[in-house]
């Protein structure tokens, strides 16, 4: 039986990993490729790495980032934030990195989610949505929207459309963010995720909201999601990775456990 | 020094460096006197395979695999490359080499599943292996270990006897296959932490008699 992913995400600005609390205010809190290594030795099933670099001049830094974390550890890890083109996701792909996320550069231009499948395989492209809750209407009778910006543009777009749209083209995974749950540690946004989930194929990453172990626990029974995303979490030591797992197990939740 | 295939697959460098990682030389090339010259050869792989097999008939390298396995020197499949050894590939109806008797077959999309209605496909996460018939290959591994798949499709020998362990996923399907001098996994030892690392390892040492 597979098991259920536990996926530390990692924001990368500059070559540094921050922290920021509803898109608003960044910490420095350490080296990525350090981090990266000492999730991978604690049991993290995969990491995500969030390129928010601002200025298009420095991405070089991330490319840099990414090879030197593909030579530390041998668990996937997928890397988004700023690929805007195949281009883009082939540098990525070539550095090291096991899979591609694209989010606002999806919805401005869907193509380069089959442009990507078709040159590196289903596998390798995620779909990162942001999500906000607003309510059923004609236009999102999901209530789920799409939004980008960090959650400041609203697209027009329903969410669960969206995800079934981009299946179609070719994504292998989604990784779902519900921007009203980020950064609140409260829970992750349960009826979204298995609204989602439940109504594609491919695998979907819970983002956004958690605080506990009990929340990953939630979001991987109720919610119904194959993997969940933590970060502040574990980022200040108030979990660990081992720590979570063993109560995901007492759970009878399916995780992997470190041999 | 071990020669990992460049077929225009993919893929290939998080294999090279995993296999440096253990302190192995290698080097990843497409050319065929450099992989018959080569100790042993490692044959990965992602992606459909349909285009692979173009590829690789293309570049001759179907052929030097075969010499390759007939001279004796030891072969590890991984993923595409342990689907394209099998007779023939369900995925775009291909002829393939034929290496192990049989042929890779297509998860059913309505495998039944207590969260959803239907078993995602891909399979895609980690899981365990159930180890059928000890292998040098596989040896010092614990029955926890969990190793990582993505796939759609599986390779299903016509001889049970090549079949060296199985995994469960909807069914249970063959996830690591062998016969004489060659061995073919489903799942990424690159990719599958510790217990991958191992295998990898496992496999720079093996002596097939």
């Amino acid at each position: 039986m597979l098991s259920k992913r536990i996926i530390p995400c990692l924001d990368v600005r500059e070559g540094k990993t921050t922290k920021g609390i509803k898109f608003k205010g960044n910490v420095d809190i350490g080296d990525p490729v350090d981090m990266a290594r000492i999730y991978y030795e604690a049991g993290a099933d995969e990491i995500v790495f969030y390129d928010i670099t601002a200025s298009h001049e420095k991405r070089g830094i991330m490319i840099d980032v990414v090879r030197r974390v593909a030579e530390t550890i041998f668990i996937p890890f997928s890397v988004g934030g700023g690929i805007r083109t195949v281009e883009d996701m082939r540098e990525v792909l070539l550095a090291g990195a096991e899979k591609v996320s694209v989010n606002s550069a999806a919805v401005k231009h869907p193509e380069i989610i089959s442009q990507g499948a078709k040159a590196f395989g289903n596998q390798c492209i995620v779909l990162g949505m942001d999500v906000k809750h607003v309510g059923k209407s004609e236009k999102i009778p999901s209530g789920y929207e799409i939004v980008i910006n960090g959650g400041r543009t609203y697209m027009g777009i329903d969410a669960l459309e969206w995800a079934i749209r981009a299946q179609e083209l070719g994504a292998g995974e989604i990784c779902l963010n519900s921007i009203d749950a980020d950064g609140t540690r409260e829970g992750y946004e349960l009826t979204l995720t298995a609204l989602i989930s439940q109504n594609v194929s491919i695998p979907v990453i819970a983002s956004g909201g958690a605080g506990k172990p009990e929340h990953l626990a939630d979001v991987l029974t109720q919610g119904k999601a194959d993997a969940a995303l933590i970060a502040s979490m574990v980022h200040y030591g108030t979990y660990t990775i081992s720590g979570i797992k063993s109560y995901l197990d007492e759970r009878k939740i399916k995780v992997r456990k470190i041999t | 020094m071990i020669a990992i295939i460049d077929y225009k697959a993919g893929n290939l460098t998080s294999v090279a460096r995993a296999v440096s990682h253990i302190g192995v030389e290698c080097v990843v090339t497409g050319d065929a006197k450099t992989i018959l010259n080569a100790e042993r050869i490692i044959f990965p792989g992602v992606g459909a395979a349909g285009s692979a097999m173009e590829s690789l008939k293309s570049l001759g390298l179907d052929k030097v695999i075969a010499s390759a396995y007939a001279q004796g020197k030891p072969i590890l499949g991984i993923c595409l490359g342990t689907q394209i050894i099998m007779a023939y590939s369900e995925e775009n109806d291909t002829p393939c080499l034929g290496i192990i008797a049989g042929k890779t077959r297509a998860f059913s999309k309505q495998m039944p599943d207590e969260d959803r209605r239907f078993l995602k496909i891909p399979q895609m996460g980690w899981n365990r292996i159930c180890v059928k018939a000890g292998h040098p290959v596989l040896s010092g591994l614990n029955p926890e270990d969990e190793f990582y798949f993505v796939h759609g499709y599986y390779p299903s020998p016509d001889h049970a006897a090549d079949i060296i362990a199985e995994t469960e996923y909807g069914i249970l399907f063959p996830s690591v296959i062998g016969v004489n001098n060659i061995i073919a996994m489903q799942f990424h030892p690159e990719k599958s932490g510790r217990p991958g690392l191992r295998i990898l390892k496992n496999f720079c040492e093996w002596r097939p008699c």
